[in-house]
């Protein structure tokens, strides 16, 4: 079985976001940049699993991004995988991620496709049923467990208000969250061995853009906490009835 | 032309979300002088359907097939589709929830769409199809421009009340050819837990932290939640350490939420926290330290421990309800 893992940079969890050019972009000096969480923790680490357990046979990665992003697809690496696929451009629009993504998987025959839920910078979480469309294929949404059984995928994914067990035949997309495996470090073997395995940059396919960031926004400072006596919850409720207007 | 709002129901019951979404739609329809069609599918009694109308919705096309009563992203593709083409629509809305996201993205991609996933905005047609998103978990929002012909709108739930018409909507049954791949995905098994309010719609959350001290206090939590009639939520630690469910994590890695209240009870307030909750209208902290970073985020805060705090809040509230 052939995988492929989509593997986003984003943005350190902990960044204070600052904006810059007249606010049209988002700074990027200063910034660590990490493997999106959920590719990395869930999706990677469970394709790793699975190779681990003979299931599958090669596990690809494959991430957007212009020549900044190597040092995370090679952390990526560190983890696992046999080889790494850049796509030689920046991509803020799910639809062109998805397309220059498919474009370079149609030809390749991957039984199945791991991404996260979503990525935490763009938030979209729309590129797996994307690529799943693109590429004639089934896809299963925040998968919460993986299990292989011969062709079939059983997969448990979140539900409103509870859970599904579904099963699919491959080729299907999955897009993960927590659940699905147990994070890792990358061991002192694994970020040598990263070193010497292959990183292939491939030129982008044309896509005319479909949508385009106008600018950005910071939110609007709160107007400071009013403290509420904790002997007084009655106080509270009544501010929350009568001021906020929420209860 | 029309704008198309895909609804959603559970089991025959359409949640107030999916209103929204509706009521959303029939706004852009307004706004660009087109008339809104709804599109339902699966096993759901017209008289559930008609309240459709009292938010905008013009014209429900329902496709009634029981094997739609499951999510099959390809067949609810293929049918919204067939509704897309019969009333030649180039504006689409759905919801930004999950099966939203299993859906939408697919019609997107077929209509060589544009696609703004979790709209805040109505778009504004004066810069050309600019709507309001949130990124990095709402530590910023951008502006985005829908460029191409065809457009798909997510609406994040909860951003729009609702304000209800004496509208009426036809309704008419609307047959599809599914494809032969369009049911691939088996269901073998559900669980639901019932009676519990839903998270991602909720509009009062409470939820909380370490300052818990242990899964034995959550009760302090659920009792307050049941008297507000609200979702539980918890952090990131709370969820590691298996306290709670993981589909109650909320914050940057875990989910968004935009209810009108939320209520944090030993919760720190960490930026990765905050990212997944700042979008609340109102937020409320209790926390025994005063100097937890949460409280500049909230609008009402209680500094207290929450064991002596949260069962006086939850008879305050059974006491409001008793006398309003």
């Amino acid at each position: 079985m052939k995988i492929l893992v989509c593997i986003s940079q984003v943005p350190d969890t902990s960044t204070k976001v600052v904006l810059k050019d007249n606010n049209t972009a988002i700074e990027s000096n200063g910034v660590t940049y990490i493997i999106n969480p959920y590719d990395e923790w869930y999706g990677l680490i469970r394709a790793i699993e699975l190779k681990e357990t003979g299931v599958a046979s090669q596990i690809d990665l494959v991430t957007v991004g212009k020549a900044n992003t190597e040092p995370v697809i090679r952390k990526a690496l560190a983890l696992g995988g046999d080889k790494a696929i850049r796509i030689d451009v920046e991509s803020n629009d799910p639809y062109l991620t998805a397309v220059y993504i498919a474009d370079y998987a149609k030809s390749e025959n991957y039984d199945l496709i791991l991404c996260g839920k979503e990525s935490i910078d763009y938030n979209n979480g729309t590129v797996g049923s994307m690529l799943a469309e693109l590429l004639d294929m089934d896809y299963i949404g925040f998968a919460t467990g993986i299990q292989i059984e011969g062709t079939n995928a059983i997969v448990n994914r979140e539900v409103e208000g509870g859970e599904e067990t579904d099963t699919c035949n491959f080729p299907l997309v999955i897009s993960c969250q927590k659940g699905v495996a147990e994070a890792r470090i990358p061991n002192m073997r694994g970020i040598m061995a990263a070193r010497t395995r292959p990183l292939n940059v491939v030129t982008p396919s044309a896509v005319e853009p479909v949508t385009s960031i106008l600018s950005y926004e910071l939110p609007p400072a709160k107007a400071g906490v009013k403290l509420v006596d904790p002997a007084d919850m009655d106080q509270l409720v009544k501010l929350l009835h009568s001021e906020a207007k929420v209860i | 032309m029309s704008v198309i709002v895909f609804v959603e129901h559970d089991g025959g019951i359409i949640k107030k979300k999916n209103f929204e979404a509706v009521q959303y739609a029939a706004v852009i329809a307004q706004k660009t002088g087109a008339t809104v069609t709804a599109v339902i599918l699966g096993n759901i009694a017209d008289a559930e359907i008609e309240k459709l109308g009292e938010y905008g919705a013009q014209k429900v096309l329902h496709v009634e097939d029981k094997r739609l009563d499951e999510l099959h992203p390809r067949a609810y593709t293929s049918a919204i589709l067939t509704a897309i083409e019969k009333e030649n629509a180039k504006i689409i809305v759905a919801l930004n929830d999950i099966n939203g996201r299993a859906v939408a993205p697919r019609i997107a991609i077929k209509l060589k769409a544009g696609l703004l996933a979790g709209a805040l905005t109505y778009p504004d047609l004066d810069k050309g199809f600019v709507i309001k998103k949130a990124v990095y978990a709402g530590k910023a929002f951008a502006y985005v421009n829908i460029t191409s012909d065809a457009k798909v709108i997510m609406l994040m739930p909860n951003t729009f009340p609702l304000v209800k018409s004496e509208g009426k909507a036809t309704i008419e049954k609307l047959a599809v050819n599914f494809g032969a791949k369009d049911f691939g995905i088996k269901v073998k098994e559900v669980s639901k837990v019932t009676g519990e309010v839903s998270l991602s719609d909720a509009a009062l959350v409470v939820s909380g932290g370490r300052g818990m001290k242990g899964p034995e206090n959550w009760y302090l939590i659920e009792d307050l939640a049941m008297e507000l009639g609200a979702a539980t939520a918890c952090s990131r630690p709370v969820s590691d350490a298996d306290w709670r469910p993981h589909h109650e994590h909320v914050g940057q890695t875990g989910g968004t939420i935009r209810p009108d209240l939320y209520i944090a009870v030993g919760i720190s307030g960490a930026i990765q926290h905050l990212a997944g909750v700042n979008g609340s209208k109102t937020i409320v902290v209790i926390n025994r330290d005063p100097e937890a970073p949460f409280f500049k985020a909230a609008n009402y805060g209680v500094v207290g421990d929450a064991m002596e705090v949260l069962p006086r809040l939850t008879e305050a509230v059974k006491k409001f309800k008793l006398h309003k």
